[in-house]
Order: C-alpha cells, then sequence, then structure tokens
C-alpha cells in the first residue's frame, strides 16, 4: 500500500493503523523506517514533488518482489512542504520472518532513495532550493546527451 | 504530435512536437542551451516507462518524460 499526503505524516497515526491492519495477518515481524527531517544547514524544512504514475509502478513492482517472498510492504510520503523535526517519509515491511524483513528493509529503503521519481528541496527564506547536491540520477539516465544514434 | 513533459526542478513547461523516434526528440532538446545539463542526467520515460535507449519508436499522442536527479525522504 502507498499512501501520499500533502504536508507532513501523522506518524503514531500510520504507525498504529499498520500495525492494525496487519495485526491478524500472522506475520511475525514489522519493521517500519521513519524519514525525519533534521534541522541542518539553516533550512526551514523540505518540500518535494512526486511524480505519481512512475512512482506507483516503482512501488508495486516492489510489492510483487515482497510477495514473492511472503512479505507485504507499505509507504507513505509527503508531497509539498514538510518542516524540521517533522516526517516526510515512512516505509514498512511486514514478514513471517525477521531476517526477509530486516534484508528487505534496506534494500526497499535504498532503492526508494535511487530509483522513486520524487524531488527535495530545501526551505530557505521562503524558496525552494533544488536538492541537487543530495541526488540521484536515475540509472540509465543521460541518454539524450549522446546525439542521434 | 508527442508531448515532452520536463518533471521537478527542471521548471519548464511541456512541449509538442513531431518526433517518429527518441533519437528526433534528443536532436531537438539538445538545441536548448537551458536544456544541456538537464539531458546529462536525466532519465527518460515513455508513456511512464523508463527507456534505456534512442531506437525507442514514437507515435502520436505518446508522452516522453524527462526526470532529473532523484532524492525522496
Amino acid at each position: 500500500m502507498l499512501e501520499l499526503y500533502d504536508g507532513a505524516l501523522d506518524v503514531p497515526a500510520l504507525l498504529k493503523r499498520w500495525y492494525e491492519e496487519e495485526a491478524q495477518s500472522n506475520y511475525g515481524a514489522y519493521i517500519p523506517f521513519v524519514g525525519t527531517v533534521r534541522d541542518e544547514n539553516g533550512i526551514d524544512g523540505l518540500s518535494f514533488d512526486i511524480y505519481e504514475p512512475i512512482l506507483i509502478r516503482w512501488f508495486d513492482d516492489w510489492q510483487a518482489s515482497a510477495s514473492e517472498r511472503e512479505a507485504k510492504l507499505k509507504m507513505a510520503h509527503s508531497r509539498g512542504d514538510v518542516l524540521t523535526h517533522e516526517s516526510s517519509y515512512i516505509a514498512a515491511v511486514f514478514s513471517p520472518k525477521r531476517r526477509v524483513a530486516l534484508e528487505m528493509i534496506d534494500a526497499f529503503v535504498e532503492d526508494f532513495k535511487a530509483s522513486a521519481p520524487i524531488w527535495k528541496y530545501d526551505l530557505i527564506d521562503g524558496k525552494r532550493v533544488y536538492a541537487d547536491d543530495r541526488s540521484t540520477a536515475i540509472s540509465g539516465s543521460g541518454i539524450l546527451a549522446g546525439g542521434a544514434q | 504530435m508527442v508531448r515532452i513533459e520536463f518533471l521537478g526542478p527542471i521548471q519548464k513547461p511541456a512541449i509538442e512536437m513531431e518526433a517518429a523516434s527518441l533519437a528526433e526528440v534528443a536532436k531537438t532538446l539538445q538545441q536548448d542551451p537551458e536544456l544541456k545539463p538537464w539531458l546529462d542526467n536525466s532519465a527518460v520515460a515513455v508513456n511512464d516507462t523508463l527507456v534505456s535507449g534512442l531506437e525507442t519508436p514514437l507515435k502520436d499522442g505518446d508522452k516522453v518524460s524527462l526526470l532529473p536527479p532523484v532524492c525522496g525522504g
């Protein structure tokens, strides 16, 4: 399940609801990852753009591979502005076995950082400044630059 | 006509052009100096599927999206 929200995430409510949704599903492990916006470099917060059609496909592919291992993924992300000390991202894995869940949360969050079509901006003095120094080119980028083949 | 969309921080309105392949789109976009740095580091999707080569054929009504470097979370 992929959930997108305008503004900061309600962390306690999401974690509680996800827990309750799967409480009777016989999963032995529930591993959430909560991303919090840190107060650093003088920012007021972060802001996000999301391209939903490709994000949904990316997430569905991950859900299919989780399903092959009898696991389930849930993810929530913010659109727009999220202030410091608030949360913009939660990912969670439910799995019968802890080892699968521990490995999957690592691989899922890393691939999320490298591949999910989400763009981050620092909020500085009310302006959005693209976080290009922290962004990663998606695998296969640059094909339009090389000239006609 | 195919529609070219520039996502996230590229901050450029969508354009429409005649093109039978991604190679033709590349040729046109390379004429725009503002786009040059983005062409180097953007991934490309046709109708919301990421593609890896310029040989991808295009037909009328197709959507080409440029995805610059990402940073979710």
